[in-house]
C-alpha cells in the first residue's frame, strides 16, 4: 500500500474514569477501501470512530486528513470534512418522510420556504448514483429497518461524505438485508468512498472487508490485509487466546419426548394471532432450533410455553405434565428453564445481588427459606459456588446485577437455569449482544446440557447459532412452521425459507 | 459497542440513584442545605439566624443529651424531649406505610386516610369492651388499628393488582373518605358522638386501654415510641429476611422479572399495600392511646402527620436507620418551633412555625433534586458529547 492514506489516526488515546477506552491506536483509511474495525464489546471500536467524528475529544493523538491534521470538535466539523457515520441505533424522524429526513438541517429553500419537489429530486438523484433504492416521499415509520438504514447512508451521502462510517449496520438486519447492504458497500466503494466498517463479527468482516484492524481492550492489536485472515486467526487475535468458533458436537442420540407442543395458537397484546397452530416435539438429548427472522412469532411463542402468556388454544406438555393454562411458576416447578430474550428486563432484577438472582426461582424453596423466613447466608453460599462454577467477573455474591457486562450477565442466568436441573431448556436469543468469548462459553454450556440429556428448544435470529447447534431445525414464517431440516442444510436455503419463500422456487 | 448503548438521558439515571440510595451522604447535604436557605430567611426577616437555631434547638428538649444542661433547663428540656419522642413516634409509623408500598414500586400517599381508620377502630375497641384487663384491652385495640389501616390500604392494593387503578389516585380518594367518614362519626348527632351533645367530639376510650405512660406528664411521653421502634425492626426483618419481602423488593424493582420467576405481581401489590396500610393504622392506635384518648371533628382539618410520615421516608430512603434519623430530624422540627417553646424575643413563634414547614420543604426538595440534578448533568454531558457518551462497560 503505496498510497499516501486518506484519513490517519495516529496515538489516539481515550481515557474514562476507571478504563482507557484507546491506548495509542493508531488506524489509517486509503481511498475507495473499506477497512474494517474489529473487536468484541467494549474493545473501543465505537470510541475511537466517536472521536474521529467528532463526539468526543482525543486526551491525546491526532487525526490527519489528506495529510493534514483536523480537529474534530464536533460532528459538524467531521461532516464539514466528508465524514458521514451511520450509527447503530438510526436517527431518524418517523413521522417525516424519507427525503425530509434525509434534508433535514441542510434543507433546499426557493425563499423562505421548504422546497419539498427539489427535495425529493435531489434524494431520488442521490439514490440512483449510487444504486439505492428508495422511495423518497414514504414515511419512515411505513419502511422496514433495512431501507432506513439506506436513508441513513443517504443522509450522509446527501451532505457530501467521502469517508462512511458504518457502526455494526448488519446487527439489526436480516441475512438478506445484510447481503444487499453488501451491494451497496461494494458500490458506494466503485464511486470512490471509504467505508470504516465497524463489527464483531468475523464472518462478515471477511466478506466485505479490504483490511481489517483489530482492537482488543483499547488497544490496536494488528491490521491486516483480508487476503490471508481467517476466521480463526481473527477469533484469536479479538479475544487474546484460542476460540473454538464451532462447538464440537456429537451427534444426537434423542430420547423419549421432553416437550410437546400441539396446535399452538398465541395472540399478541393487540389481539393479532401471532402464533398460528404451530406443533413440535423437543426431546431429551437434542437441541430443535427454531430460526426466523425478528417478529414472526418467536417471543409469543417462547413465552406460551414458559407460561408467561396464556395461549388461545393448544397443548404444551412437559414430561408428561399439561402446562398449557398454568403460569410461570408452575412451569418452573415442572422442570422447565428458561433463558429469557431479554435479561435486564426479564431475565434479572437488575438491582438485586448475584445471589439473589441466582435465587429468583427457587428462594421459596429450601434450603433457600423455610416457612417464609429467608437464608441470605445460604444464598450467598450458592452464588459463590455457582459464580465460580460458571467463571462470572466483576463481581461477587453481593455486587448488584447491573454492575456487569454483558456477557457476565447473561453467565448468571444460564447459571441460575443450569443449576436447577431442569428437564427441558428454553434458550431464547441466549447470545444477543454478546461478544465472541462469552457466545463460545453459552454454546460450549448449551451442548454440555444437551449432553446431559436435557431437551434445549433454541430461538434464536442467528442463522450461524441456529446451524451450529442445531439437531433438527424448524423455520418460523409469520407465526406457522413453515420448514423443517436437519443439520445439512445451507445457510442459504435456511435464508429462503426464513423469508417465506422456498428452496426450489428461488432456484 | 455495548449490547444497549444509552441514547436516552433518564436511562442510568434510576441506577445510579438506586446504588446510592443506601447512602446518606445526599439526605444530610439536602438538611443542610435546607437549613442554610433557612437561615437566610431568618436573616432577611431581621433576626440573626444563629441565635434563633439555638433557640429552635433548645426548644427540641435534645439539649437534655448534654451532661451540663442542669437544674430548670433540664427540666425543660426533659419536657421538651418527651414531646418530640411522642410526636416521633407516628411520624416513624406513617414514613413506614410510605416506604413499604415504595419498595414494591409504589406510591402510597393514602397513610393519611389509613391513619384515620386505625384510629377510629382502635377508638371503638378503646371505647366499649370496658373491665378488660389493661394489657389486653391495648392489644386488642391497638390490633383492631392494624388491621382497619391494613383493610384501607388493601383496597387500593387490590384495585391496583384487579383492575390495575393506579394506587396514587385510588388512596387520594380513600383518604377524603377516611377524613369525611370520620367527620359523619363524630359529628353532633353523629353516630358515635361522645357524651357532650353540643361538641363534635367522640367519647374517651376507657383507661384500661391507654398506652402506659413512661417519662413525664405534660403529657408523657408513653410506650408508642417502643411500638415504633419494634415496627422498624419489623419493617427491615419483612423486607430482608423473608419470602414476601424478597417478593415485594423484587416487584418493586421489577415486575417483569419477578413474573418470570413466577412471583405473582398482583399478589403482592395487594399484600405492600396492606402491609403499609397496617403501619399508618397503627400510628393512628399509638396516638389515640397514647395521649388523645379521644378525637374532635376539628382534628380531621388539622391533623396531616402521614403527609409529614412520606416526607420523613423519602429523606429516610426508605431504610429503617435512614427513616428513624429522619423522624426524628422532622419531630424535633416541629417541636422546637411550636409556640410553646419559642421566646418571643428571639424569633417570632409565629414565623418559627413557618420556617420549620419551610425547611421541611426544602429538605424534600433537595432529596428530589438529587435525581434532577443527576438528570441535567447527564443531559449536559450528551448534548456536550453525543448520544453515545458513556463508557463502555469492559467484560
Amino acid at each position: 500500500m503505496a498510497e499516501a492514506p486518506l484519513l490517519e489516526l495516529s496515538g489516539i488515546t481515550k481515557r474514562f474514569p476507571g478504563v482507557v477506552a484507546n491506548d495509542h491506536v493508531d488506524f489509517d483509511l486509503i481511498k475507495g477501501e473499506v477497512h474494517a474495525l474489529l473487536g468484541e464489546n467494549g474493545a473501543g471500536k465505537s470510541t475511537l470512530m466517536n472521536i474521529l467524528y467528532g463526539l468526543y475529544h482525543p486526551d491525546d493523538g491526532e487525526i490527519r486528513l489528506r495529510g493534514e491534521r483536523v480537529r474534530m470538535d464536533s460532528p459538524r466539523a467531521a461532516i464539514d470534512a466528508g465524514i458521514g457515520m451511520v450509527h447503530q441505533h438510526f436517527m431518524l424522524i418517523p413521522v417525516m418522510t424519507v427525503a425530509e429526513n434525509i434534508v433535514l438541517g441542510v434543507e433546499p429553500h426557493s425563499g423562505p420556504f421548504l422546497d419539498l419537489d427539489a427535495a425529493n429530486e435531489k434524494v431520488s438523484d442521490i439514490s440512483r448514483q449510487f444504486g439505492l433504492a428508495v422511495r423518497p416521499d414514504a414515511r419512515i415509520d411505513s419502511i422496514s429497518v433495512g431501507m432506513q438504514q439506506r436513508v441513513e447512508i443517504l443522509k450522509a451521502l446527501y451532505r457530501g461524505a467521502e469517508i462512511l462510517i458504518l457502526d455494526e449496520p448488519t446487527a439489526v438486519l436480516t441475512p438478506q438485508e445484510a447481503e444487499e447492504l453488501f451491494t451497496i458497500i461494494r458500490s458506494l466503494q466503485a464511486e470512490g468512498k471509504s467505508i470504516i466498517f465497524i463489527s464483531h463479527k468475523l464472518g462478515e468482516v471477511l466478506a466485505i472487508a479490504d483490511r481489517i484492524t483489530v482492537l482488543r481492550r483499547g488497544k490496536a492489536i494488528e491490521t491486516l490485509p483480508r487476503a490471508g485472515a481467517t476466521e480463526e486467526g481473527l477469533a484469536r487475535l479479538m479475544v487474546g487466546r484460542e476460540v473454538l468458533l464451532r462447538v464440537d458436537k456429537k451427534p444426537a442420540e434423542p430420547g423419549e419426548p421432553l416437550l410437546t407442543v400441539e396446535d399452538l395458537r398465541v395472540r399478541e397484546e393487540r389481539g393479532l394471532e401471532c402464533v398460528r397452530g404451530i406443533s413440535f416435539e423437543v426431546r431429551a438429548g437434542e437441541i430443535v432450533g427454531i430460526a426466523g427472522v425478528d417478529g414472526n412469532g418467536q417471543t409469543e411463542l417462547v413465552e406460551a410455553i414458559t407460561g408467561l402468556r396464556r395461549p388461545e388454544s393448544g397443548r404444551i406438555v412437559v414430561r408428561g405434565r399439561d402446562l398449557t393454562d398454568e403460569g410461570a411458576r408452575e412451569c418452573l416447578e415442572a422442570g422447565l428453564g428458561h433463558i429469557p430474550e431479554d435479561r435486564q428486563r426479564r431475565g434479572l432484577v437488575l438491582d438485586f445481588s448475584l445471589a439473589e438472582n441466582i435465587a429468583l426461582h427457587d428462594f421459596r424453596e429450601e434450603p433457600d427459606s423455610k416457612w417464609g423466613w429467608l437464608f441470605p447466608k445460604r444464598l450467598v453460599a450458592r452464588a459463590k459456588r455457582l459464580l465460580t462454577e460458571f467463571d462470572v467477573r466483576g463481581g461477587g455474591p453481593q455486587t448488584p446485577a447491573a454492575a456487569l457486562s454483558g456477557g457476565n450477565q447473561q453467565k448468571v442466568v444460564v447459571a441460575r437455569e443450569v443449576s436447577r436441573d431442569p428437564s427441558v431448556l428454553v434458550a431464547a436469543q441466549p447470545t444477543r449482544g454478546l461478544d465472541v468469548g462469552a457466545i463460545e462459553f453459552v454454546h460450549r454450556r448449551l451442548v454440555a446440557e444437551q449432553d446431559e440429556g436435557r431437551g434445549i428448544l433454541l430461538v434464536s435470529f442467528e442463522l450461524d447459532e441456529i446451524l451450529s447447534l442445531s439437531d433438527r431445525i424448524l423455520v418460523l414464517y409469520e407465526g406457522r412452521i413453515v420448514a423443517e431440516y436437519g443439520r445439512d442444510v445451507s445457510e442459504e436455503e435456511l435464508g429462503i425459507a426464513m423469508t417465506g419463500g422456498r428452496a426450489d422456487e428461488a432456484a | 459497542m455495548a449490547y444497549e448503548p444509552r441514547t436516552s438521558v433518564t436511562e442510568g439515571v434510576g441506577e445510579w440513584f438506586s446504588s446510592r440510595i443506601g447512602g446518606i451522604l445526599v439526605p444530610i447535604a439536602a438538611t443542610l442545605l435546607a437549613f442554610l436557605i433557612g437561615g437566610l430567611v431568618v436573616l432577611i426577616t431581621g433576626n440573626n439566624p444563629i441565635t434563633a437555631y439555638k433557640a429552635i434547638f433548645a426548644g427540641t428538649g435534645l439539649n437534655w443529651f448534654f451532661p451540663w444542661v442542669t437544674g430548670e433547663t433540664r427540666e425543660a428540656a426533659a419536657n421538651d424531649l418527651q414531646q418530640t419522642l411522642i410526636l416521633m413516634a407516628p411520624l416513624i409509623l406513617t414514613a413506614l406505610a410510605v416506604a413499604f408500598a415504595f419498595r414494591c414500586g409504589l406510591f402510597n400517599i393514602g397513610g393519611q386516610g389509613q391513619y384515620w381508620v386505625g384510629f377510629s377502630a382502635t377508638l371503638y375497641v378503646g371505647t366499649h369492651m370496658g373491665g378488660l384487663p389493661r394489657p389486653l384491652h391495648v392489644f386488642l385495640a391497638i390490633v383492631a388499628g392494624i388491621l382497619a389501616g391494613a383493610v384501607w390500604g388493601g383496597i387500593a392494593g387490590l384495585l391496583k393488582a384487579t383492575v390495575g387503578a393506579h394506587e396514587v389516585i385510588t388512596t387520594i380518594m380513600l383518604n377524603w373518605i377516611a377524613i369525611f367518614g370520620g367527620t359523619y362519626l363524630y359529628e353532633i348527632g353523629g353516630p358515635l358522638q361522645g357524651p357532650q351533645e353540643s361538641i363534635p367530639r367522640s367519647d374517651q376510650v376507657f383507661e384500661s386501654a391507654e398506652l402506659w405512660p413512661i417519662w413525664g406528664s405534660l403529657p408523657s411521653l408513653h410506650a408508642g415510641i417502643f411500638i415504633a421502634l419494634f415496627a422498624l425492626v419489623v419493617y427491615a426483618v419483612i423486607l430482608n429476611r423473608t419470602t414476601l419481602g424478597f417478593e415485594v423488593r423484587a416487584v418493586g424493582f421489577s415486575p417483569e422479572a419477578a413474573r418470570y420467576s413466577g412471583i405473582s405481581v398482583a399478589k403482592n401489590y395487594f399484600l405492600a399495600m396492606a402491609i403499609a396500610g397496617a403501619f399508618a393504622g397503627l400510628a393512628g392506635s399509638v396516638d389515640l392511646l397514647g395521649f388523645k384518648f379521644s378525637v374532635d371533628v376539628g382534628d380531621y382539618g388539622t391533623n396531616f402527620i402521614a403527609f409529614t410520615g412520606i416526607a420523613v421516608a423519602l429523606l429516610g430512603r426508605t431504610r429503617a436507620v435512614g427513616i428513624l434519623f429522619a423522624a426524628l430530624l422532622f419531630a424535633a422540627l416541629e417541636v422546637g418551633t411550636s409556640t410553646r417553646q419559642l421566646d418571643p424575643e428571639v424569633f417570632e413563634p409565629a414565623l418559627a412555625v413557618d420556617l420549620a414547614t419551610m425547611i421541611q420543604a426544602l429538605v424534600i426538595f433537595f432529596v428530589g433534586a438529587e435525581l434532577l440534578i443527576v438528570y441535567i448533568w447527564r443531559a449536559r454531558m450528551l448534548l456536550r458529547r453525543g448520544p453515545a457518551a458513556q463508557p463502555e462497560a469492559t467484560p
